[in-house]
């Protein structure tokens, strides 16, 4: 699927001048809030208007303000799953499921009812009012009813944002295997980094209704330009990682990365499955040594790449661990101490706690 | 049955009738108002709204003889209606259906109102994502979420035509078996002697049947109010 969107937009003061292109299966609409990302998506769905501008889906356009082109939203055919559900009060949770299919009317299904029922364990709810419903399984009802549209594009505005940790993370192995099972493409609003790196495989980095980086999660979420978006304390880099071992003992997953194994609390997803974890620069300690003795679980080997002044404080190191990006945020004083510089080979510590995200099973 | 006599049976009969008929036919044009009231956004809203309310406020001996210039014999409106449709308002019980449903419009469309208002609009938003026209959307989504508000428009409105006076007997006075209605009825038995029992009789099913229509609201609404997790 191609999703693009090149708009120009004005309200009131703020102004949205976008313009990317997605390929991915699950792209990231990234950034503050205020950045723009609902308005995009509200664009994409038809719910605004753009001044000016076009958006495609697969080559099919839903808007061309040049060609006076405005698809209404309802024959749109895009799932919109809101940030609050947007549940139906007046009907069961079975008859909210159903309530887009009936218009999707005998246009050939891709989806089974029985399917998405099994996939967001519904089972045991679809008799029930809306109002009965906690906040997570609100959410999983929503993203039913937006999937048994039969849309051709899924849209998710911080679907987990109402909830807790421990409701996200009923959620996060849903959205996993909806992006990995049903083949439909999926733009997702956040401003949750651990989720994007975890989810997307396209983001796209939005300030101030700008596009600032567009492109692979670990491109995008380790470069320069998310310091303004993220905060300085949450620059990182993200490693494609595989589940290599469970022990169920101590309730940790191994994960192998380019970089060495990682050894995590314990991940939802099954041996062999791959993921995305994000380290974030603070939690990254160096040591000249191999250290012994200590709790840390994870040491990497690796070499110093660069070394970026922040501050008269902060400096951030970019390290090579078998031809894997991870940054490393330290004092300027450790640095001159241990007399850092590109080629200086380090270890990177990293605490296994601090690579917990809210997704392990069974932490209600 | 309480004794009632053959005239005050044919007067509570026709008040039945009376307010049914103009709960009904004003409902559709109730209805669109509210919307309109609610949701429209042009200079002539304020005008409408002004309008709309006017019978609450006037007297209704007032509104009754404006019906009786307009929709009389000799009215224009009156006069093209007998001839184009042969509906006949004058002197007859379709005339205090409709002195009874202009009193009572304002009443249903105010509570018709206030429950469009109240309806969530991200909801009918959600609603065109999934695949819902506009109509479908008035249909499935807001309509029934506005329900309750409907529902006590239209008690309101019975209630108010159970109840109706002023209008009425001056628009289309006070004919016995045609348009002497419950109240008209009591006005009439307190003004001939020896008709106290009869007038008393017929207050007491006035009340009967107004506190019955309040109790069924209540019920009704409380139950749609239940299902919207509200109640």
């Amino acid at each position: 699927m191609t999703l693009a969107v090149d708009v120009r937009h004005r309200m009131g003061a703020f102004a949205l001048d976008v313009r990317f292109e997605s390929e991915g299966r699950l792209t990231a609409l990234f950034g503050r809030s205020g950045a723009g990302k609902t308005s995009i998506i509200n664009l994409v769905a038809g719910l605004i208007r753009p001044d000016e501008g076009l958006i495609a889906v697969d080559g099919t356009v839903l808007v061309d303000t040049a060609r006076r082109i405005f698809v209404p939203r309802h024959r749109r055919r895009v799932g919109y799953v809101f940030q609050e559900g947007r549940l139906f009060p007046h009907l069961s949770v079975r008859r909210n499921l159903l309530y887009g299919r009936w218009f999707a009317g005998r246009r050939e299904k891709h989806i089974a009812f029985d399917q998405v029922v099994e996939l967001l364990g519904l089972a045991h709810l679809l008799t029930r009012p809306p109002a009965s419903l906690s906040g997570g399984e609100k959410q999983r009802v929503a993203i039913g009813r937006a999937l048994l549209s039969d849309p051709r594009l899924l849209l998710m505005d911080e679907p987990l944002a109402s909830l807790d940790e421990p409701r996200k993370a009923e959620i996060f192995p849903y959205i996993e295997r909806l992006r990995d099972e049903m083949g439909i493409p999926v733009l997702y609003v956040s401003h949750a980094i651990a989720e994007v790196a975890r989810l997307a495989s396209t983001v796209v980095l939005l300030s101030q209704g700008r596009v600032l980086a567009a492109g692979a999660p670990a491109d995008v979420l380790g470069s320069s330009e998310m310091v303004p978006v993220a905060g300085p304390g949450e620059v990182g880099a993200v490693l494609d990682a595989r589940v290599a071992k469970l022990d169920v003992a101590f309730g940790l997953s191994t994960l192998e990365t380019r970089a060495g194994p990682l050894t995590v609390p314990r991940v939802a997803a099954g041996i062999g499955s791959k993921m995305r974890v994000f380290i974030r620069a603070s939690d990254v300690m160096l040591s000249l040594n191999r250290p012994e003795g200590i709790s840390a679980l994870n040491v990497l080997a690796g070499r110093v790449v660069a070394l970026v002044e922040e501050s008269r404080t902060v400096i951030d190191v970019a390290l090579d661990c078998g031809g894997q990006h991870v940054m490393a945020r330290i004092t300027r004083r450790s640095a001159i101490a241990l007399r850092l510089a590109p080629g200086v080979s380090v270890y990177a510590i990293i605490k296994s706690m601090a690579l917990e995200d809210g997704e392990r099973p069974g932490r209600r | 049955m309480l004794g009632l006599t053959e005239e005050e049976l044919t007067a509570v009969r026709l008040s039945l009738k009376v307010a049914l008929w103009a709960t009904a036919a004003s409902l559709p044009l109730g209805v669109l108002t509210a919307l309109v009231l609610a949701r429209g956004r042009f200079w002539g809203v304020s005008l409408l709204n002004g309008l709309v309310h006017l019978p609450l406020i006037l007297p209704p001996v007032v509104t009754g003889y404006l019906l009786l210039l307009l929709f009389g014999r000799q009215g224009p409106l009156g006069s093209f209606l007998a001839e184009n449709l042969g509906i006949v308002f004058a002197f007859r019980w379709t005339g205090a259906a409709l002195a009874c449903a202009v009193m009572g419009f304002p009443l249903m469309v105010r509570a018709m109102r206030l429950s469009f208002e109240a309806v969530d609009r991200r909801l009918e938003q959600a609603a065109g994502t999934l695949g819902a026209n506009p109509l479908w959307v008035f249909v499935t989504v807001t309509l029934p979420l506005a329900l309750p508000g409907i529902i006590a428009g239209m008690v309101l409105c019975f209630a108010k035509a159970m109840g109706e006076f002023g209008a009425t007997i001056t628009f289309v006075s006070n004919i016995p078996g045609e348009t002497q209605t419950l109240p008209t009825a009591i006005y009439t038995f307190t003004q001939v002697p020896g008709g106290d029992e009869g007038a008393v009789r017929l207050t007491l099913i006035s009340v009967a049947v107004s506190m019955g229509a309040l109790l069924v609201s209540e019920l009704m609404a409380r139950q749609a109010g239940r299902r919207l997790g509200t109640a």
